[in-house]
């Protein structure tokens, strides 16, 4: 591979893969509240997961405990490096860094720096924190902007983008810190419904070249058509999880059924 | 009234040339000290350690809850009776500083806080420090919230910069003071001395609304 090439995400190889990210029992509280009561998840490379539940649910809580966002109260989470950060007890924060280092992030609300260009809010992760040489990361950034119909933008402040391109532009950086995971959080509902298509399409272009992601959405034709593992979320567990056409099809559990009866028909009741 | 012209005119260079060597550089000088002193402060108001938020606190509450003149007195004049002997422009500096480091803290402390919690966010999963999103994201971020009310602390400094005069430093005002007891034309040479900071005062306006443009370019309107 040259330097110049886009990053390729890890390959799924043969055998069983490694975990990306194990979760074992995750818990967390705000105050007297407990938002999370005890979350397993286990991603392996190459493995597209949909969140998905009503507002409340936990599960921007969840994805955010992922990267120490926030900071789980209680259960562990194995990175890939396969050395479990058990959150029973005080977790010093550069144990933190070990899951914020191999993920990246795409936030609802695009959260882009504005006052750097689109081509400097990609690379400042890579130039400024993980030391690449410039001119490569900035080949690699037009190439990936390329790919998302953005390379005309380059220079341009985020200001000046509509909200699907400010959020392509938030992909694009999340991609060029090559990261082992990408999370994404509710990353189309802060859009105009017509700008929402491009998003989704880009997501799915990554997830049939093999990144990895966990996908929180309300996106219910995207994460049937795209996720590999489906997981409902209510009162901070997981109420029912499995293949796309199982859950979102025929969920056994009532809480699920109710859920997507109402995001499927939400004048009905 | 022709003397008086006269007078007006002569005087001018005399006392825009103390605005030059005094005031100017008088002002400037403080700024640049205080902003950094400010800096400083306003981080250890956001720290996490109480002891460094104490401190912070307590220097804000003293420096705004004296007035500026007796700070200066404390420098010039109460120091050397505990045998600390201070030149009247460098004690004019450690006074006009620490003033405007008390002020200008609450601004950029304000300032900070008002850059949206997303943007360390994003800076801290493109794998960012503190520190770093500090420096990259979010203080460029805070500079613009902070040039209005920066600018209002340096018009303040400059204006109050007149009070080096009674330590001793040549500046505007001084130079005015001294014209004035010469010629016995006092209400002419204060006007006139009033007139030269409103003059500098009107540029350094000119000067903010230029570097607001400047900054709000990537800006939504």
């Amino acid at each position: 591979m040259s330097p110049t090439d886009p990053p390729v995400p890890p390959s799924r190889g043969g055998g069983t893969p490694s975990p990306v990210l194990s979760v074992r029992g995750l818990r967390k509280s705000f105050g007297d509240v407990e938002v999370l009561r005890g979350i397993d998840l286990d991603v392996v490379p190459g493995e597209v997961v949909a969140l998905i539940g009503a507002s409340g649910s936990g599960k921007t809580t969840f994805l955010r405990s992922l990267n120490g966002l926030e900071v789980p109260t209680g259960g562990s989470v194995t990175p890939r490096d396969g050395r479990p950060i058990d959150f029973d007890r005080a977790v010093p924060k550069r144990e933190l860094l070990r899951l914020r280092d191999q993920s990246a992030m795409v936030f609802q609300q695009f959260n882009l720096f504005p006052h750097l260009t689109v081509l400097q809010n990609v690379t400042e992760g890579p130039v400024r924190v993980q030391r690449r040489p410039a001119a490569e990361v900035r080949e690699e950034a037009l190439a990936l902007l390329d790919r998302v119909g953005l390379r005309d933008r380059a220079d341009a402040y985020p200001v000046e983008l509509s909200g699907g391109q400010q959020q392509r532009v938030g992909i694009v950086r999340a991609l060029a810190l090559r990261p082992d995971l990408l999370l994404f959080d509710e990353p189309t509902s802060a859009l105009d419904p017509e700008l929402v298509g491009d998003v989704l399409s880009v997501m799915r272009q990554l997830a049939e070249e093999g990144w990895t992601m966990i996908v929180v959405t309300h996106e219910l034709d995207f994460a049937r058509r795209v996720a590999s593992e489906v997981v409902f979320l209510d009162g901070g567990v997981v109420v029912e999880r499995g293949r796309p056409d199982e859950v979102l099809t025929r969920p056994t559990h009532p809480r699920t059924q109710r859920f997507l009866r109402r995001l499927l028909d939400p004048l009905d009741d | 009234m022709q003397s008086s012209l006269d007078l007006f005119l002569r005087s001018f260079w005399p006392i825009a040339s103390g605005a030059l060597v005094g005031t100017i550089p008088l002002a400037l000088a403080s700024f640049a000290i205080g902003l950094v002193i400010a800096l400083v402060v306003a981080l250890m108001r956001l720290s996490e350690q109480r002891l460094l938020r104490g401190l912070a606190r307590l220097y804000i509450s003293v420096i705004r809850g004296t007035p500026l003149l007796v700070q200066l007195f404390i420098v010039f004049y109460g120091l050397p009776s505990i045998g600390v002997k201070i030149d009247p422009w460098p004690s004019a500096i450690i006074a006009f500083s620490l003033n405007v480091g008390g002020y200008a803290a609450e601004v950029i402390r304000a300032s900070i806080l008002s850059v949206p919690k997303g943007q360390w966010e994003a800076a801290h999963t493109v794998g960012m420090s503190r520190g770093l999103a500090l420096r990259r994201i979010v203080l460029p971020q805070a500079a613009r919230v902070s040039v209005p009310p920066l600018s209002n602390t340096f018009i303040s400094l400059v204006k109050d910069t007149s009070l080096a005069s009674v330590i001793l430093v040549t500046e505007l005002f001084r130079q005015a003071r001294q014209i004035a007891t010469v010629s016995s034309e006092f209400m002419l040479l204060y006007l006139e001395a009033a007139l030269i900071y409103w003059l500098i005062c009107l540029v350094l306006s000119a000067g903010q609304d230029a570097l607001e443009k400047r900054l709000d370019r990537h800006v939504a309107h």
